[in-house]
């Protein structure tokens, strides 16, 4: 993790915008990659200030209101029809998603 | 009723239209239709709905019908409500603001959804809001920006904008939102109405477009607190579809309204102040009906004291890791395939799916969830988003403190009133300190409510008080929002709203400049 704002600035590079939005399938335009290169660079070192004051003793809270064995009976409910669940489908067919090729040529 | 004429109708608070449709003395379908025929006339330019719904007459006249028949109805049958998109509907396309669902017609109802038809509320249609709850201004839909009715050039706030300009804009009485920083406060102070965001977990999320599971909250937007209060007792309550959902049994928030409308409830009532939110970077304008009003409410016996909340600095920076994190796993479900935009495009479904969500998000979604997926990458995980939930044990801890020496905490709902269209939709940094004083709420997991305060005196735009208390306690919102309320209304002598500017005179002069 590089220390610096400095240094996490420089770490926003087009080749990692890119490679983010390989990773979060976005197909993003060169211009595009060109200008979040700057803007994630301007946003990170204005959120990075959190280290100043997340030190190791303090731990971390991800629910706001923390709920303990949340269960439910194992018990089919409430579910949607196979009709319903494909209504929204941009293709289906014989009651099933229809998708585009799966790998590609050289895979 | 007086003045039956349909105009007066949509004047009518929801409590008052629940009145008379309870005496007989207006239907359901008068009811409905008034408000249908404002947003004939307004909203080409409001632009507070995406949808209306074509048979909201039908279900306004099934209501009159059983009402006629004897049946017993809730305390809101027959008035008219509108939905934010965020909430999927079955009978209404679902959006979110968002190109990718555009047309979208859900095969389920959200449990909020379901509860408000229950209490045979009447759902106009679907309002406006930032592509995906993104923003703070609903300029980032996909449909083109809300406008304030109070100025239509000026933000109507987000990304709530559509059911907070609905209400100013008399479109309807009762909106539904969803606030994960402020999209219920912050539009709501924009546009002099009243916005509650209760505690998390006490409204179902079931059937709510997911922006950030950890700090979305839906909850009711309304012209006055009672309203709120009418609304948020219909949506309240434990939802087993909502792993996240409290077992609360909540008082009626309602009655605690009715009986707090009165000055006489702030005697003795402890006031926190939060420094940090209400000095530095405030408009003057909105530092000045903020403490004129606390001048008011010590006047009448509350007991403001001054409370620090030192890390509240920190909320900002550690919302937009939070958030992008949420946001960047929540939408990955848009994959074309299954619901949604599919782009028209050759090769694997993994290029498929990039091309569409290419074509399908805008700007700002795409900048939060590729920050988000750079949060979560291997080797930034613990430098980003842990110390972002650090910060969040801090700032719980900052209000638990806060809370000991307070019964309510108070702030100004947003630093600034409403700003020309256009203002920060390229500095996107600029945007995210709209929401400076109502992000710690969501990252603490607290109730906060805005409620109208005055016009600043700069530009005679409206200002919201911000009341913010613990969790579990909306009640103390609605006691001390009533209360506040009462005062300001007899302090101006007459509701903040009937300040707002002649809607059709004012688009019609806005339609000349245009042309």
């Amino acid at each position: 993790m590089p220390e610096s704002t400095a240094d996490r600035a420089a770490a926003i590079t087009p080749d990692l915008v890119a490679h983010l939005a390989g990773l979060a399938r976005i197909a993003l335009s060169g211009e595009e990659v060109e200008r979040l290169t700057v803007q994630l660079g301007q946003i990170l070192d204005n959120v990075a200030k959190v280290s100043e004051v997340a030190t190791e003793d303090v731990p971390p809270t991800s629910h706001p209101i923390p709920l303990q064995n949340v269960f439910r009976a194992d018990a089919v409910a409430d579910v949607l029809t196979q009709e319903q669940a494909l209504s929204g489908a941009p293709d289906a067919e014989s009651g099933r998603f229809r998708v585009r090729a799966i790998l590609g040529e050289e895979q | 009723m007086s003045g039956t004429g349909a105009e007066a109708i949509t004047r009518l608070p929801a409590a008052e239209l629940a009145q008379l449709l309870a005496a007989g003395e207006l239907s359901s379908v008068e009811a409905t239709r008034a408000h249908l025929d404002r947003i004939a006339q307004v909203d080409d330019v409001v632009n507070a709905f995406l949808h209306v719904s074509d048979h909201a007459l039908d279900v306004a006249a099934d209501v009159d019908a059983r009402r006629a028949a004897g049946e017993q109805l809730g305390p809101l049958a027959g008035v008219p409500l509108a939905i934010k998109d965020v909430l999927v509907t079955s009978d209404m396309p679902t959006t979110a603001g968002s190109r990718i669902l555009e047309g979208w017609l859900p095969p389920y109802d959200a449990t909020v959804v379901q509860k408000i038809r229950a209490a045979d509320l009447v759902p106009l249609g679907k309002t406006n809001m930032d592509e995906f709850a993104m923003g703070s201004t609903t300029e980032n839909s996909a449909y083109g920006p809300t406008r304030n009715p109070w100025d239509l050039d000026r933000i109507p706030g987000g990304s709530g904008g559509g059911s907070a300009a609905c209400l100013a804009a008399f479109e309807a009485p009762l909106a539904l939102g969803s606030d994960t920083g402020g999209s219920i406060r912050e539009p709501a102070h924009l546009t002099g109405t009243v916005g509650v965001k209760p505690t998390y977990g006490g409204v179902s999320r079931y059937g709510v477009i997911a922006l950030a599971s950890s700090l979305d909250q839906i909850g009711p937007c309304a012209r006055t607190v009672l309203d709120a209060a009418l609304l948020h007792d219909v949506i309240a309550g434990h939802d087993p579809h909502d792993s996240t959902s409290l077992g609360e049994a909540w008082p009626s928030f309602a009655e605690l309204a009715r009986s707090s409308a009165d000055a006489s409830a702030l005697q003795g009532l402890r006031v926190g102040v939060v420094r940090e939110l209400s000095g530095e970077g405030i408009d003057p304008g909105v530092r000045q009906r903020f403490t004129e009003t606390l001048e008011l409410l010590a006047a009448h016996g509350a007991e403001i004291v001054e409370v620090s909340m030192p890390h509240v600095e920190y909320a900002v920076a550690a919302y937009y890791l939070i958030l992008p994190a949420e946001a960047s796993s929540n939408l990955a479900r848009y994959d074309s395939v299954r619901f949604g935009l599919r782009a028209d495009v050759t090769g694997t479904v993994e290029d498929v799916m990039s091309a569409t969500r290419e074509a399908g998000f805008g700007d700002e979604v795409k900048r939060r969830v590729i920050l988000g997926t750079y949060a979560l990458s291997a080797g930034y995980y613990d430098a980003y988003y842990g110390k972002a939930q650090k910060v969040r044990t801090l700032i719980q801890r900052d209000f638990a403190a806060a809370f000991e020496q307070a019964e309510v905490l108070v702030s100004p709902t947003a630093p600034m009133t409403a700003y020309p269209l256009g203002t920060t939709t390229h500095d996107p940094l600029a945007q995210y300190l709209n929401d400076i004083t109502t992000i710690p709420v969501n990252l603490a997991g607290i109730p906060g409510m805005s409620v109208p305060v005055g016009l600043s005196p700069e530009d005679g735009l409206p200002v919201g008080l911000h009341l913010m208390a613990p969790a579990r306690q909306d009640a103390r919102l609605y006691r001390a929002g009533a209360a506040v309320e009462a005062l300001v209304r007899e302090h101006r002598g007459a509701p903040l709203l009937d300040a707002v500017p002649d809607l059709a005179a004012a688009i019609q002069a806005w339609q000349e400049v245009a042309r």
